[in-house]
């Protein structure tokens, strides 16, 4: 069973936005998404005791080398980063194109996602790498099962659970319940320096450099703006008063 | 300007954040729909009441499952003919959505909240500290809403029905839906409760959510819960307000021991007031919210909801 999770490295703390390039600023430190730390978990847990291999695959900058180390450190096998000054910039169209060039090279059972970018909030990507695979695709899993040459999964919606079984190889995007992320032990963390660690550029993915970053990319920013605030918030320190002040507050808005 | 609208659907009815979608798309020009599933033709008239030009139903058994892929397959096929193509965000249609934009190569902007005449896309971000102006480099141009974004509006006319021929890809084919989820229909609806009171994992512990159950009794509302509390078994499922439970918008809507994550916070931030007590003055909920108290919501709920009762009374 092999199984590779693509993982994305984020911004830590509160991002922001560069005027300039009207680009989220990448320039400072960063963290592996929490959202795919429990895709990784769960890769694992999949894998268990067999002899089966998990791969991590990020885009991004250098830096990304960090959270894919994390990932190692976590227990993954192998790491691939596709960094290349021609991808920055690249939206969805891009990026699933080259992620789906590096996940091609790999030819996994199991494709895992986490439900989120916690930069972005963009919660898309799995759809369109599984459409440029021509794999299935499940997304919001609860809970993943492998049976054979298929996979159930249980999955979330806005109406409850539903159960879904698909055939393998397939694209799993799980959801931020579906476990608790192990934290690296220290051996672990010694033992991710020596896991091979594989770079690639755009074109190592057999895609086009034109193809991805800004060139690539059919969607664009055009303009920053001041968002619509809430009128008057206001924020109080909760002392015996609070009570009494929420209810002031109520009978204001005429909602008591 | 022409707009194709996806119109999702559930239990027989479409669903009110697609009728919204629909609304706004008819509003900048010519809009018609797509109706995806097994035995949905009668739903047409519906969606030509809410300001469909056409509705193109594709009615087929192989799409009783609400599954993104095949619902590619169809929209692939219709999609090269409109100026936009919008969706109003859910599970179902986000996967839709990012599917065909790999298939056509098409540009996809997501939690849109407002677009113009001239498609420029208005998006929130960065937990909404910045509004960003966003826009489209080819045709058509996929645009996925943010739930409650806009309301239905009912123009009462009349669509005209075509039928799409149902053509899947392989891969479409390799999933089965073995038990599908319906929505549990006891209890008045939060949906449509003027007032929510919702309690996150900062009420600590299962029975404390009598704290919520009491505010809401007395400012005469409903109750809700984050995903958190459901997961762990707190409160049921027909309660869970967020991305994968129920969108709500009330008059007033009051957050008990809830941090503010995302996944909860896309399904409560259109409501007209929230109010927050959180212990945690960093809590992101307090970015949101028209009244933050720091403080302990074991201490405060009580007083809060005698004093609503005494007013009340009075």
């Amino acid at each position: 069973m092999k199984i590779a999770v693509c993982i994305k490295h984020v911004p830590e703390g509160h991002g922001r936005i560069d005027p300039g390039s009207k680009r989220l600023d990448r320039s400072g430190e960063g963290a592996l998404n929490h959202f795919d730390a429990n895709a990784v978990e769960e890769a694992l847990r999949l894998k268990g005791d067999g002899d089966g291999e998990v791969v991590v695959v990020s885009m991004g900058p250098e830096q990304a080398a960090d959270s894919l180390r994390k990932a190692l450190a976590m227990g993954a096998d192998r790491a691939v980063l596709v960094s290349d000054p021609a991808a920055e910039g690249s939206d969805l169209v891009a990026t699933s194109k080259v992620l789906a060039g590096a996940l091609a090279r790999e030819g996994a059972d199991v494709v895992l996602f986490g439900q989120q970018a916690a930069d972005a909030d963009g919660a898309v990507l799995w759809a369109a790498v599984a459409e440029r695979l021509r794999r299935p695709v499940v997304s919001q899993a609860a809970e993943v099962t492998l049976a054979g040459d298929k996979v159930r999964v249980k999955r979330q919606t806005e109406f409850g659970y539903d159960l879904i079984e698909t055939s393998l190889p397939a694209v799993v995007a799980v959801s931020d319940a579906i476990n608790e992320p192990r934290y690296p032990s220290l051996k672990g963390i010694m033992g991710a320096k020596k896991k091979p660690f594989e770079t690639l550029s755009v074109s190592d993915t057999g895609v086009s450099v034109s193809d991805t970053g800004e060139a690539g990319s059919k969607t664009a920013v055009l303009a920053l703006g001041d968002p619509p605030a809430r009128a008057d918030a206001r924020k109080i320190e909760g002392d015996g008063n609070a009570a009494q002040a929420i209810l002031d507050f109520l009978a204001e808005k005429r909602l008591v | 300007m022409s707009t194709l609208v996806f119109l999702e659907h559930h239990d027989g009815e479409i669903q009110k954040g697609s009728l919204g979608v629909l609304a706004k798309a008819a509003s900048l020009g010519d809009a018609d729909a797509v109706l995806v599933g097994e035995g949905v033709r009668g739903l047409a008239a519906d969606a030509g009441r809410h300001g469909a030009r056409t509705v193109h139903v594709a009615d087929d058994a192989s799409l009783a499952a609400p599954l993104s892929q095949p619902r590619v397959d169809v929209l692939a096929k219709l999609a090269s003919e409109y100026d936009a193509v919008f969706f109003a965000n859910s599970v179902l249609a986000a996967d839709v959505a990012a599917g065909l934009a790999a298939r056509l190569d098409a540009g996809l902007n997501w939690d849109l909240v407002d677009i113009t005449a001239d498609f420029v896309g208005k998006r929130p971000a960065l937990q909404d500290s910045v509004l960003v102006d966003v826009g489209w480099k080819s045709t058509p141009r996929l645009a996925l809403f943010r739930s409650g974004s806009f309301d239905p509006q009912e123009s009462g006319g009349e669509a005209e029905v075509r039928d799409v021929a149902v053509d899947l890809e392989d891969f479409s084919r390799e999933t089965t839906m073995l038990e599908q989820a319906h929505a549990e229909a006891t209890g008045p609806s939060i949906e449509d409760a003027d007032v929510i009171v919702a309690g996150g994992r900062g009420l600590g512990a299962p029975e404390n959510f009598t704290l919520a159950e009491e505010l809401a009794r007395a400012l005469g509302g409903a109750v809700g819960a984050t995903r958190a509390v459901v997961d762990a078994g707190w409160y049921p499922y027909s309660a869970q307000i967020g991305q994968t439970g129920k969108t709500v918008s009330p008059k007033l809507y009051v957050a008990l021991g809830i941090s503010g994550a995302i996944q909860h916070k896309v399904g409560m931030q259109s409501s007209s007031v929230i109010v927050a007590i959180n212990k945690d003055p960093n809590a992101p909920i307090f970015e949101f919210s028209d009244l933050g108290v720091v403080g302990d919501v074991h201490e405060i709920v009580p007083k809060l909801t005698e004093l609503v009762q005494q007013r009340k009374s009075s």
